[in-house]
């Protein structure tokens, strides 16, 4: 068949046509499964401490004295949820988010958000010039399978899918809307040139793709096992085409949420990517539908933030974190996590919360869960060198 | 469905040259025999001034008139950089506002914490900082002001070669506006000039030093070593050997590493008191670099002259001229190509020399345009093809320097100072002209112009300011159909004969 066909027919920017090849790519073959890994990365540095509050903790409230301001919202008895999440407590009861407290990444002392992140999406310390991403190289293990499989999603360069593995990329705020007659006048000047020909005709039939979702949204006859997207902005677009690739041929989707770098006036400050990943998560449950039940969604962030609280109302870099999860597939409702204490010489470096797993480890487990992936394969390859310990039994 | 099946592979990366090694126009088949000499008329391809400006400069414009000759255009680089002077960009000792600053009053802030100053601290803090940002415009649509108004812009795509070669990456806030000031000062001034002078300009300078660390790095037997169990940071080292000079291929391994990383120890920086060498920091002892024994006194000179020995290092040689030739020509350059730069080059390590070799080499004209126009090279080009002006280019609201420059140039993946890494941006076509980045360019191509230039030009002409000679039948008679001049003037720009060079 002509590969052209998106550029030419005028059916092909019809809905139901529009949608038809990215969805139902037969010529491809079958996905790994039908398990779904989202991994969001959290750039900036969320301070878990602030996000899901020790209150069984007794040396909390003095480290905290501005941040601690009994507004939370109270979890279990134990832990308290910063305000912000409570449009997350519906799930949250059902068992479709939790977290895990007091983790981190091996990376320790120098703090830069540059190389935190580097190394978080490496998910190896050592990132000299070709580094590759974690998500990639799990990707390597996988049967061969679909181009499509994995997609990292927005405008960041998203290093955890950088390497050898095909692996796609699209900005929902590329936003190509072109006429008819300007997209035959572009397969002209397109049509001897591959390489720029192929590219076009995806981007196209992408953008087509999101208008047709856009559209079924709208009309909402569509599918009544989906609700509609949560919220607005870019992070709500960026959830709501992430959902609508892993329910077509995509199982591994990866984007970011920046806004945690929280030095000063924290309360205020943390409000804005609290909300945005609240609405991150809830629109990716709506908009996955029945899929929600095979998903698992990992938010990792560079490193903690300092245990106590500064003179202007924030935090500082710290160590130790907490690593919020959702979806179906995961067993929410807990926090989970080997709890080190907040006395002074409990803390790393008498300063931040100490990391007591790798948080390279809890992700290990959902991936072997998930996918099948061998210990040996994510000791080797995906974190060479990591120990891999108990299975902390966050799937169902 | 075969369609899709079979574009999404190739989209996400299965190597293209295997299904196609010979494409674009018309032309390809042509340019095989030229490129390998079979079935050729005898006839050697060699200067072509339309070629010159899209391959080697900043692209055509209606201003400009192309260069006559390689000898031309190499005058003009060993010459005066008129377009230093036109477009001043601050350097580093007297950038405003300076690191130093920054970093000073980062800690005044801290210090004032808790105390009756903490406002007024907090309000300067915040009031030097928000200077850090229209910084860092100023350069560049300075640096975008040279590339546009330059006669050819062989300069500025060496700059930009060079500045990619030895990539810098602000690591904090306060180095955001600073990597245009490395450029300016480590890099322009070498281009045409001796490859050691460069690299010595880039291992001493702030920038590279807090970019790779060597300004921690303290050696284990030095005297600060012994005293605060500091130790050695070696990623300025490795980075030398894998990217710098001998490439991921040389014959280095960990030991040669550890060495460098050990010779370099003293080179560090302070905010206050810019570079220096630190002999309480230098590890003692000679190091041993790849078989070469250098420096058993710890002094700057005895660095300095480790560099310019590593700098003519065959391999370092041989690497340098391949790079170049992947950049500017071919990501498969022929191999007659490499040796005459490599030839050249080895001489006397002069990077004229270098660029002279790639003009004079028939290779360097082969009528296949087999690279692709990176984004920031693509926008640049179209702002020539428009009859954009460098002081037009000054002049841009902070709006259109975010929707018409740096919110585009990230879309279409090469947001501006921000490669993914010490090893810069990627060279083949095949990792840019992905469906992402074909959206971004396609959309900038299609709704920019006419923010740019109300009064577009009538495509029919402008196909001819934008490719010259090398304007495709098709591309012809896309000008001509189009509904609009937005439209015939969008589809030009977006054309592939357009993005490659």
């Amino acid at each position: 068949m002509d590969r052209r066909k998106f550029l030419i027919g005028g059916a092909a920017l019809g809905c139901s046509a529009a949608a038809s090849p990215l969805v139902t790519p037969v010529a491809l073959a079958a996905a790994p499964g039908e398990n779904r890994l989202i991994v969001i990365i959290l750039r900036g540095a969320m301070d878990g401490l602030d996000v899901l509050r020790p209150l069984h903790d007794p040396a909390y409230a003095a480290l905290r004295p501005k941040l601690h301001d009994g507004r939370h919202l109270n979890l279990d008895g134990q832990w308290g949820a910063n305000p912000a999440l409570e449009p997350l407590l519906p799930l949250w009861q059902a068992g479709e988010v939790g977290a895990v407290h007091a983790v981190s990444t091996p990376y320790r002392d120098k703090r830069s958000h540059f190389d935190g992140q580097d190394i978080l999406e490496a998910g190896v310390l050592d990132i000299g010039g070709g580094a590759t991403g974690w998500l990639n190289r799990l990707l390597t293990t996988l049967p061969p399978g679909a181009a499509e499989t994995a997609y990292a999603i927005g405008r960041e360069h998203m290093a955890i899918l950088a390497g050898e593995a095909p692996a796609a990329r699209w900005s929902p705020d590329a936003n190509l809307r072109l006429t008819p007659a300007v997209q035959r006048l572009l397969e002209r000047v397109y049509h001897d040139d591959p390489l720029f020909r192929d590219a076009a005709d995806q981007a196209i039939a992408i953008a087509a793709q999101v208008k047709a979702d856009e559209a079924a949204t709208e009309s909402a006859t569509d599918d009544t096992m989906m609700g509609a997207p949560v919220g607005n902005g870019v992070h709500v677009k960026v959830a709501d085409f992430a959902a609508a690739r892993l329910r077509g041929e995509t199982r591994i989707a990866s984007f970011s949420i920046g806004g945690w770098d929280t030095h000063q006036n924290q309360r205020n400050g943390l409000r804005r990517p609290l909300q945005q990943l609240a609405e991150t998560i809830l629109t990716l449950k709506a908009r996955l539908g029945p899929v929600w039940g095979q998903t698992a969604v990992l938010c990792l962030t560079e490193f903690g933030r300092t245990a106590a609280e500064n003179g202007t109302g924030g935090t500082d870099h710290g160590t130790g974190g907490a690593m919020i999860y959702a979806g179906g597939a995961m067993r929410g409702g807990q926090i989970a996590g080997d709890w080190p204490g907040l006395r002074e010489a409990d803390l790393y470096q008498r300063r931040d919360l100490m990391p007591t797993q790798d948080v390279r480890a809890l992700a290990g487990w959902v991936m072997r869960g998930m996918f099948g992936t061998s210990a040996a394969a994510l000791t080797e390859t995906v974190f060479p060198g990591l120990e891999l310990g108990q299975d902390p039994k966050l799937l169902h | 469905m075969l369609g899709i099946g079979g574009i999404l592979p190739a989209v996400a990366g299965i190597t293209r040259a295997e299904l196609c090694p010979w494409r674009i126009d018309r032309f390809a088949l042509l340019t095989c025999f030229h490129m390998f000499g079979s079935g050729s008329t005898g006839q050697t391809m060699t200067f072509d001034p339309t070629l010159a400006m899209i391959r080697f400069g900043t692209g055509l414009g209606p201003r400009f008139a192309p260069p006559p000759s390689a000898v031309r255009m190499m005058s003009d680089l060993r010459g005066e950089d008129d377009m230093a002077q036109a477009f001043p960009v601050a350097g580093f000792a007297t950038v405003e506002p300076s690191h130093a600053a920054l970093i000073w009053i980062n800690r005044q802030t801290r210090a004032a914490r808790d105390t009756p100053s903490e406002e007024a601290a907090q309000a300067a803090r915040q009031q030097l900082r928000a200077l850090i940002g229209p910084a860092r415009r100023t350069t560049h649509l300075a640096m975008l002001a040279r590339a546009v108004d330059a006669p050819h812009g062989l300069r500025e795509r060496l700059v930009a070669f060079w500045a990619d070669h030895f990539t810098v990456i602000r690591r904090s806030s306060e180095t955001a506006h600073l990597v245009g000031a490395f450029v300016e000062d480590a890099i322009r001034p070498h281009v045409a000039g001796r490859f050691s002078d460069m690299l010595r300009a880039v291992v001493t300078h702030p920038m590279m030093l807090l970019y790779l660390e060597q300004f921690r790095s303290i050696g284990p037997g030095s005297q600060r070593g012994r005293r605060r169990n500091a130790g050695l940071n070696e990623n300025l080292a490795r980075e030398l050997l894998e990217l710098h000079l001998l490439g991921v291929d040389g014959s280095y391994d960990q030991r040669d590493v550890r060495e460098l990383a050990e010779l370099l120890t003293g080179m560090t920086y302070g905010p206050q008191r810019g570079f220096y060498y630190d002999p309480a920091r230098a590890e003692p002892g000679a190091e041993t670099v790849l078989g070469r024994t250098f420096g058993a006194d710890a002094t700057l000179e005895n660095v300095l002259a480790a560099m310019d020995d590593l700098a003519r290092l065959p391999e370092t040689v041989a690497h340098l001229a391949r790079k170049m030739a992947v950049h500017f020509v071919a990501d498969d350059p022929p191999a007659d190509l490499v040796a005459a730069m490599t030839a050249a080059f080895d001489d006397r390590g002069d990077l004229g020399d270098l660029t002279n070799a790639m003009l004079a080499h028939p290779a360097a004209w082969a009528a296949t345009r087999q690279k692709v126009r990176r984004p920031q090279e693509f926008i640049t080009a179209a702002l020539r093809a428009l009859g954009v002006t460098g002081a037009e280019i000054l002049r841009a609201t902070n709006g259109d320097y975010r929707r018409l420059l740096t919110r585009p140039l990230r879309i279409m993946g090469q947001p501006w100072q921000e490669p993914p890494g010490p090893d810069g941006w990627p060279e083949r076509a095949e990792d840019w002209i992905i469906p992402q980045g074909v959206a971004g360019r396609i959309s900038w191509a299609m709704q920019a112009p006419i923010r740019i230039r109300p009064a577009l030009p009538d495509p029919r002409d402008f196909v001819r300011d934008a490719l010259g000679d090398l304007a495709t039948e098709d591309v012809i008679f896309a000008a001509n159909a189009a509904e609009s001049r937005q439209d015939g003037v969008g589809v030009v720009l977006a054309s592939a004969a357009f993005q490659r060079r």
